[in-house]
């Protein structure tokens, strides 16, 4: 594929990505507004894909492994982070223990 | 791996997103979409592991492990009082991130002339300039809310322009840099500029505000992480990136119309329009009545409906968990309790939120404003707990009032009110608040905890 017809490929998916992303999110009630903003900080850590691209350059010069190294560090964090605080957030979002057991 | 394998098991990764965020629609279901998110980046993580030409070495593993450790850590230990800041780091974290990843790749693709297409070297630009404005930008906003450094707007003359100035220098820095000059100390000044804004940018905003800008940031970490699947050709990043990028612009938008103000004014308004509209805002005469914690134990024990409205004040205090306590005591008594959340209470979308659920509170009986408002009426006792603003009725009743507008919980139409306090110190935004002057206003003057523990004791002795 040419490098343009790649780029309007990705063009693409990135309108309908966010066409998607503002269905989804608009659905989200208040009451899970601080969940979601983490976990949305949990999705961002996908850089990590790029921190370990990078880290990972075979041959790499001085300069492109420590931004690596620092880079795979921050990604790191923001992924293991973004997702133990909200899966804590979530835990504690809870119906009343019913006195006796009932569906509802 | 081939790269059809690869970019088939990261459509895997992009599905779990996506279903993630989906089953954030109910609390029954949120938890399980973080576990699957949690998978999919699982599924990133190994398939980038066995990427065709990925020398592992040392540094992906010991950097991961370093990150992970922190990561854990910190979030395992944080208090829920403490999560606006905890959000704002791991958001600053991930934009610092993206920017470094931009910097090594126009390192390695700049020297050669010709290698680096123009969309190429724009997305480098975006994701180092947003990334390094959200990190800087997520450090100071941490800093303020930690108290690190004081959380009311901070401004020196001439804010503005230079403001103005440093953005301007380092659009020129990228425009040099897509015009062709791939020279390196462009691309680190410009980063180095951007860190400068993002500081600069957030340093005048207020701590009541905090809502907007986190969830500014957020989209703003989005947007870099998109800009980073450009450069690397990552459909993963580029439709994560943009779903992140589409739940911040949500929110924020959300946020400035709960405060009805423009995202500009929330931004820039520290710079002169709050102080000049604060200026010239009525001044309420009247006298305040306090009560003692005894009368208010009375009055709600005997109450049929109790609306409880949170604000900043009980999470400064850590008063969730007495509130709760009160609550049940009242609950025991035949009195119906129910907790009024207005949008912009406290320093993250939907704060009071969660530390209502971490002290136990069932989700039902939170309440947003819409759904509460008509209900106030009816209301026996409205038992306000360290807001302020967003209970002002000059919001409603005031043209004058820089507040003017805003949304507001009517907690003046209940029968009583009981106003829990410090002191008599007016909100963040510096104007007085008549409601305080209702006659059917008691004030409980103390700390929101104290007080509400001698509530307890109070309810408990009837």
């Amino acid at each position: 594929m040419s490098h343009y017809a790649q780029l309007v490929v990705e063009l693409t998916i990135l309108v309908l990505a966010v066409f998607l992303g503002v269905e989804v999110i608009s659905k989200v009630p208040t009451l899970l507004h601080t969940p979601l903003m983490s976990g949305t900080n949990a999705i961002h850590g996908i850089v990590i894909v790029g921190a370990m691209l990078v880290a990972g350059t075979a041959g790499a010069d001085t300069l492109t492994g420590w931004v690596g190294f620092v880079a795979m560090i921050l990604a790191s964090a923001n992924v293991v982070g973004g997702f133990v605080v909200t899966d804590r957030m979530l835990e504690m979002f809870k119906k009343r223990e019913p006195p006796k057991k009932d569906g509802g | 791996m081939g790269s059809t394998t690869s970019n088939l098991l990261y459509l895997v990764t992009i599905i779990c997103f996506v279903l993630a965020l989906r089953f954030l629609s109910s609390p029954t279901t949120a938890r399980h979409g973080t576990w699957i998110g949690a998978a999919g980046m699982v599924v990133a993580i190994v398939v980038t592991l066995a990427h065709h030409g990925l020398h592992v070495g040392w540094r992906i593993p010991v950097g991961g492990a370093i990150g992970a450790v922190f990561g854990a850590v910190g979030a395992r230990r944080v208090k829920m009082t403490a999560m606006p800041q905890m959000v704002a780091l791991f958001n600053g974290v991930g934009g610092g991130a993206a920017a470094l990843v931009s910097l090594a790749a126009f390192h390695n693709l700049a020297p050669e002339p010709g290698r680096l297409h123009g969309d190429i070297s724009v997305s480098i630009i975006a994701s180092a300039l947003i990334g390094s404005i959200s990190f800087a930008g997520s450090m100071v906003a941490f800093s303020k809310l930690q108290e690190l450094i004081k959380g009311r707007p901070i401004t020196y003359p001439g804010q503005k322009f230079g403001n103005l100035l440093l953005l301007g220098a380092i659009v020129a820095a990228g425009v040099a840099i897509v015009a062709g000059s791939e020279r390196q100390w462009l691309i680190v000044a410009l980063i180095v500029g951007a860190l400068v804004f993002g500081v600069l940018f957030v340093l005048p905003i207020g701590g009541a505000d905090m809502p907007v800008v986190i969830s500014l940031l957020n989209a703003f970490t989005g947007v870099a992480a998109s800009a980073t699947g450009f450069e690397l050709h990552s459909n993963a990043l580029i439709v994560s990136g943009a779903l992140v990028g589409a739940s911040g612009t949500l929110l924020t938008m959300l946020m400035g119309r709960a405060m009805n103000r423009s995202i500009g004014n929330v931004l820039f308004g520290a710079f002169g329009t709050v102080h000049a509209g604060a200026g010239t805002a009525t001044s309420y005469e009247g006298t305040v009545r306090s009560v003692s914690a005894e009368d208010v134990a009375i009055m709600l024990s005997y109450a049929q409906k109790v609306v409880v409205v949170p604000g900043y004040g009980m999470a400064v205090a850590q008063a969730q968990h007495a509130v709760r306590e009160l609550a049940d005591e009242l609950e025991k008594k035949g009195v119906e309790v129910e907790y009024a959340i207005h949008p912009v209470a406290g320093r993250m979308p939907g704060h009071m939120n969660v530390l209502l659920a971490e002290a136990n509170v069932p989700y039902p009986a939170l309440k947003e404003m819409d759904e509460i408002n008509p209900e106030f009426p009816q209301t026996d006792v409205a038992l306000v707990i360290g807001a302020n603003d967003v209970v002002n009725p000059a919001a409603r009743n005031e043209p004058s009032s820089p507040i003017y507008g805003m949304p507001i919980l009517n907690v003046d139409q209940a029968h009583q009110i009981v106003v829990m306090k410090r002191s008599m110190a007016t909100g963040f935004a510096g104007i007085d608040n008549p409601l305080f002057l209702d006659p059917k206003t008691a004030m409980l003057f103390g700390d929101a905890k104290d007080s509400v523990l001698k509530l307890v004791a109070g309810v408990k002795a009837l």
